[in-house]
């Protein structure tokens, strides 16, 4: 395992673009976390941000990982390119004749998967404390690490969504076509969405089990929890009552789909001739 | 003696095109193999097989004994085929850094190997900035990283200038020099001839012949043979009993008179001397790997 882990990092390592568009990836991370600290004075308007209890917690777990998840695109060509280069350069074929098994070659590249899924979840954890200490209005122990659901809801959304990417980049062998194929099915789920919302009803359940939407699923959007936006959603709609809380469903259905990725990425070599 | 690699009735078919057909050879240590063949003749795609990269379609191959799974037999062997494949933006002491992760190696080896290369004062250097003659030389160097039990070579020449050609086949006459297994796939029959002691022939993914490079030659030669009056030779020749047969070459100044007994050109002078026939050329030779690559690949 860590001999598998240390080839994968040493790819890594030596990989410019690789290493720039992850460098790029934590460096607009934490812009983010600083951009929303900034205070606007536009004369008469004085506005953060911070001050409009983004950052308390424990909402602020929810809400950084929501917001952050859009980052992940970075990650994902990452490692759709490295999947794809070891394909185009022919290295894949390489390791394989230098005494690498087909199943230790996708391990390492899910430890790869694995890695940056960890990574994030933990600069994002890191962060949020970071940010939270600063600007929350609360910081009793017991609230600060309350609703960490979240942060694993992220990690899980992560490994899934990168798992997706790895699974593209063996399949269709080259990098921008992979990213073209990710963009297809994002369409394709949301064109089932809508015919299943004002056609077909009686298959609205099996929404749920589409792969971008499972993982979309897992956190849901945090901005009309926050209190300025919910008292007015409420004063027009009075019924308005929803759950944000992580379902157990969602993350089964996700991990599910990590397993079906990952095996399935085996299961593609195995059966290729390289 | 030590089997190294068996092949037992492999098959591999491409949709309806069968381009391994039941081939069976075993590779023993310390010998050095020739594999011939056209192009297209399923050479690469045998040795995609036992290195892993391509699924066979039925039958079986072993190596050292079947004791071993493929891909840890393979930490113990060195191959490069066709074009040198590494990564492009890596130096070349990283890439071969990362074959010793694969197979275990200690770093150490690195130098040492570039050195039998030559590449030593360029290894930091990245592989994309190498000229093909290079690049090549880096895929030996790596194949040598593990000092491997069998060092497999496809088509190492292909693409070379000449000498890029000359520089590669220095190093693997040096290679063999030292004893090592070697598994050449080749064109270049003069090559092969020079440094392999055995040779397997195939054509259209079925074995033609396995075997000793001598033995192959099981046919006692041939002279070329010429004198001013080439009917009277030509009637001499055949009236002598260790003379196959005799056949008109270049156009119709010499002849060509195959052997059915090991008989020595003095001994043929003499004899037709004897008859009153004086010769003004006589080259006793075998048949070249060339000759007999082609007649036995004769579609």
């Amino acid at each position: 395992m860590k001999r598998l882990f240390l080839i994968e990092f040493h790819k890594l390592k030596h990989n410019k673009s690789a290493k720039i568009l992850s460098i790029l990836y934590f460096v607009l991370f934490s812009a983010i976390a600083l951009f929303a600290s900034i205070r606007f004075n536009f004369g008469a308007i004085d506005f953060r941000f911070a001050d409009q209890g983004i950052f308390n917690f424990p909402y602020i777990w929810h809400f950084n990982t929501y917001v952050v998840a859009f980052l992940k695109i970075f990650l994902a060509i990452v490692i759709v390119s490295m999947m794809s280069s070891e394909y185009t350069n022919r290295t894949l074929k390489q390791n394989l004749i230098d005494g690498l098994s087909k199943k230790e070659f996708i391990l390492s590249k899910f430890l790869n998967v694995l890695f940056y899924a960890v990574a994030s979840t933990v600069l994002v954890f890191v962060v949020s404390l970071i940010l939270g200490l600063i600007f929350s209005d609360f910081d009793e122990a017991s609230i600060i690490f309350s609703d960490l659901e979240y942060v694993f809801a992220y990690f899980v959304k992560l490994l899934g969504f990168f798992s997706l990417c790895m699974f593209l980049g063996i399949f269709v062998k080259r990098s921008a076509f992979a990213l073209g194929f990710l963009f297809l099915i994002w369409v394709i789920e949301g064109i089932v969405y809508l015919v299943i919302t004002f056609q077909v009803e009686i298959l609205k359940p099996l929404i749920q089990f589409m792969p971008l939407t499972s993982m979309s699923n897992l956190i849901k959007e945090p901005v009309t929890r926050l209190n300025i936006v919910k008292s007015t959603a409420q004063s027009v709609n009075p019924e308005f009552v929803k759950n944000y809380d992580v379902s157990l469903l969602s993350v089964v259905i996700v991990l599910a789909w990590t397993f079906i990725f990952v095996y399935g990425s085996f299961l593609i070599l195995k059966k290729r001739d390289l | 003696m030590e089997t190294i690699l068996k092949l037992n009735q492999l098959t591999k078919k491409f949709g309806k095109l069968t381009a391994v057909n039941q081939l069976s050879f075993e590779i023993e240590k310390g010998n050095v193999y020739g594999i011939l063949g056209p192009n297209g003749s399923g050479k690469s795609t045998t040795l995609g097989i036992i290195l892993n990269v391509v699924n066979k379609t039925s039958g079986e191959f072993e190596w050292f004994g079947g004791q071993v799974e493929t891909h840890e037999a393979l930490k113990k062997v060195g191959a490069i085929i066709e074009n040198p494949n590494f990564y492009p933006n890596m130096s070349a002491e990283d890439n071969l850094k990362l074959v010793c992760k694969i197979k275990g190696v200690d770093y150490s080896k690195i130098d040492e190997k570039l050195e039998i290369v030559d590449l030593l004062d360029r290894k930091e250097n990245t592989f994309k900035s190498y000229s093909l003659g290079m690049k090549q030389r880096l895929a030996i160097a790596s194949a040598l990283l593990n000092d491997p039990e069998i060092l497999i070579l496809d088509e190492p020449t292909n693409g070379l200038d000449p000498q890029g050609i000359h520089q590669i086949r220095e190093i693997i006459r040096k290679i063999a020099a030292d004893g090592m297994t070697i598994l050449l796939a080749s064109h270049l029959l003069d090559e092969v001839e020079k440094v392999c002691s055995h040779v397997v022939i195939i054509r259209n993914g079925v074995k033609l012949y396995a075997g000793s490079v001598d033995q192959m030659n099981a046919t006692h030669g041939f002279v070329e043979i010429a004198s001013k009056n080439l009917e009277e030779l030509d009637s001499a020749l055949g009236q002598l009993d260790f003379i196959e047969k005799v056949v008109k070459v270049d156009e119709h100044h010499r002849l060509k008179a195959f052997l059915s007994l090991p008989i020595e050109a003095s001994e043929l002078n003499k004899t037709l001397a004897s008859q009153g026939i004086y010769v003004n050329l006589l080259i006793k030779r075998k048949e070249t790997l060339e000759e007999q690559f082609l007649e036995l690949t004769k579609a």
